[in-house]
């Protein structure tokens, strides 16, 4: 059962999720008695791509043409669908970030794959079957899928699985894929990104402000600390709809699922829609004035007090301990 | 300009999600069933969309007989016309391969999903819609315009946005930011009672996965409330190592 994984790069640069990616495909390889062949899209130097080898892929595939350096799904799907042909590969293995939401099911829709979509575990295997573990209901529940297809997919969530090195030889192949004229139907005009930000999904730390704050003209605190904890920022749902903050930081139910080490919630009250969103948090700060605020019973560390008081102080505490 | 929009039936987003006993069904009796959320932000903009022009609204639903009154209050927000096909949701593949089907013999310039259902958060049928018509989709869009047979799009990725520009015929996942949602009034709402709803016959569509049983998370251990910032930071650094 070969396996094949898609990594994805900002720029050139490998993204967290391909060492994530890597590390959770060599934990299946060595559970099946398989290696990894990993299949990196656009223009990567050589030397990034070999970091891929500290974290067990042997083998990876490179398409480097101009008309491929951008994202367009579709043409990505056949790239990948025409690697598994090659490797013949029996699982696939993508990230469920924006991008691959948009991918994953064009790939699997190709080669008539089941797809176990925002995956949590590592999966099980029973002949031909695989048991695998999806987030569901926003993370109010978990799902495990059997997945029957001859080809099988698995996008897998971001920081759901921890990075692991892995020492192993690496060799770096080209590879020429068939697309078609038809895959190029989308024209990337322009990207805007904000390089300075730590992409929402990723990150490690999440630092997030709801009505609590009163005002957009506030949220100037929550910044300063979300920069000495090197962390995203976000806030709740009434937060964006008002307009204080963009929709992209809206977490909860009808925003988007994070599931980082630290979740600094600071003047959210904790709605259901709202919990639903961070509640696979690995650790989660609560700072409320209302000491009766439903987030604290689901907070595994709380404040009781003023968040306009309270911020600076936890900004300074944690610049002296980084200090240290 | 024909738009088709596909809806599914969700529970309200503030329902408490259980199980039967053995895990292995949702407890639907207790829930609230509403059009997911996503999906009316889409079909508010196919709404605007379609005004001022000779565009046509219809609304596409795989679903059974007690998903017609969120299929009704779709029409409320002026859509002209649904179509429900007639079978349980099983998943994603099932949905995309039922709808397919419908649009590769009613071909329509511009289809619209939400960018997930928040039931299973799969985000997949735009996706998997573009690859079973062989036509174009973006699946997480915040901005969505369309002109001279090409949809300007913006497309969210981590820490920014991307704009493309699409050809015709296309599959959209829209997201918030594509339009805020209305509120019916009672001219729409008394005017979706006498609009049609088709019921189609379901194709036959291969399996190739499913639900095995279900999972409730773990309840947290109880809040350790502290007093003093320097104490959090220290619990933070020694204890929870997350800093």
């Amino acid at each position: 059962m070969a396996i094949l994984v898609y990594i994805e790069n900002t720029a050139g640069k490998l993204k967290k999720s391909a060492f994530e990616l890597a590390s959770y495909a060599k934990s299946i390889g060595d559970q099946v008695g398989e290696s990894i062949t990993a299949l990196s899209i656009g223009e990567v130097p050589q030397n990034e791509l070999e970091k891929l080898g500290q974290y067990g892929v042997s083998k990876i595939l490179t398409v480097n043409q101009n008309e491929t350096n951008q994202f367009i799904n579709s043409a990505y799907a056949s790239i990948i669908a025409s690697a598994v042909q090659q490797e013949n590969a029996k699982l696939v293995i993508l990230s469920n970030s924006f991008s691959g939401k948009g991918l994953a099911p064009r790939v699997a829709a190709k080669l008539t794959a089941g797809l176990a979509d925002g995956a949590i575990s590592l999966p099980s295997f029973e002949g031909e079957k695989m048991h695998i573990k999806k987030s569901a209901f926003s993370n109010k529940a978990f799902a495990n899928l059997t997945v029957v297809s001859a080809i099988k997919v698995i996008s897998l969530n971001p920081n759901a699985f921890e990075i692991k090195e892995n020492k192993t030889d690496v060799e770096i192949t080209a590879f020429t894929p068939s697309i078609q004229a038809t895959d190029f139907n989308t024209i990337v005009k322009e990207i805007v990104r904000a390089s300075d930000k730590v992409p929402l999904a990723e990150a490690e730390i999440v630092v997030s402000a709801g009505r609590g704050l009163k005002g957009p003209e506030n949220w100037g605190m929550i910044e300063e600390l979300a920069a000495v904890l090197g962390a995203a920022t976000a806030c709740s749902k009434p937060v964006s709809d008002a307009g204080w903050r963009p929709h992209s930081e809206h977490v909860g139910q009808t925003g988007i699922v994070v599931s980082p080490n630290l979740y600094i919630a600071v003047g959210i009250s904790g709605a259901i829609q709202h919990l639903a969103g961070v509640s696979s948090s690995k650790t989660i700060v609560v700072i409320n004035k209302d000491p009766e605020a439903p987030f604290f019973k689901v907070a595994d560390y709380g404040i009781v007090g003023d968040a306009f008081e309270i911020i600076p102080q936890l900004t300074q505490a944690i610049k002296n301990l980084k200090g240290q | 300009m024909r738009i088709l929009v596909c809806i599914s039936r969700v529970p309200d987003t503030t329902s408490k999600i259980t199980f039967n006993n053995d895990q292995t069904e949702l407890n639907s009796g207790d829930l609230q069933y509403i059009i997911n959320p996503y999906d009316e932000i889409a079909l508010t903009r196919a709404i605007e969309l379609s005004q001022g022009g000779s565009g046509s609204v219809t609304v596409i639903h795989v679903g059974q007989e007690n998903s017609d009154p969120i299929i009704r209050k779709a029409l409320s927000y002026g859509a002209d016309e649904a179509i429900r096909i007639d079978a349980p949701a099983r998943d994603a593949w099932f949905v995309a391969n039922q709808i397919a089907s419908y649009v590769q013999n009613n071909p329509f310039d511009v289809i619209l999903t939400g960018r997930e259902s928040i039931d299973y958060n799969g985000a997949q049928l735009a996706a998997l819609l573009g690859e079973l018509l062989q036509i174009p989709s973006v699946s997480i869009a915040k901005k969505i315009e369309i002109n001279d047979n090409q949809a300007q799009i913006d497309r969210e990725i981590e820490g920014g946005k991307e704009a493309l520009t699409v050809s015709l015929p296309v599959v959209i996942g829209t997201a918030e930011g594509v339009a805020e949602p209305i509120i019916p009034n009672i001219r729409g709402i008394m005017g979706a009672r006498s609009k049609p709803l088709h019921v189609v016959a379901p194709i036959e569509v291969s399996e190739l996965g499913s639900i095995t049983n279900y999972e409730s998370p773990q309840p947290r251990g109880t809040v350790q409330i502290v007093e003093q910032v320097d104490q959090l930071v220290a619990l933070l650094h020694t204890q929870a190592k997350v800093i």
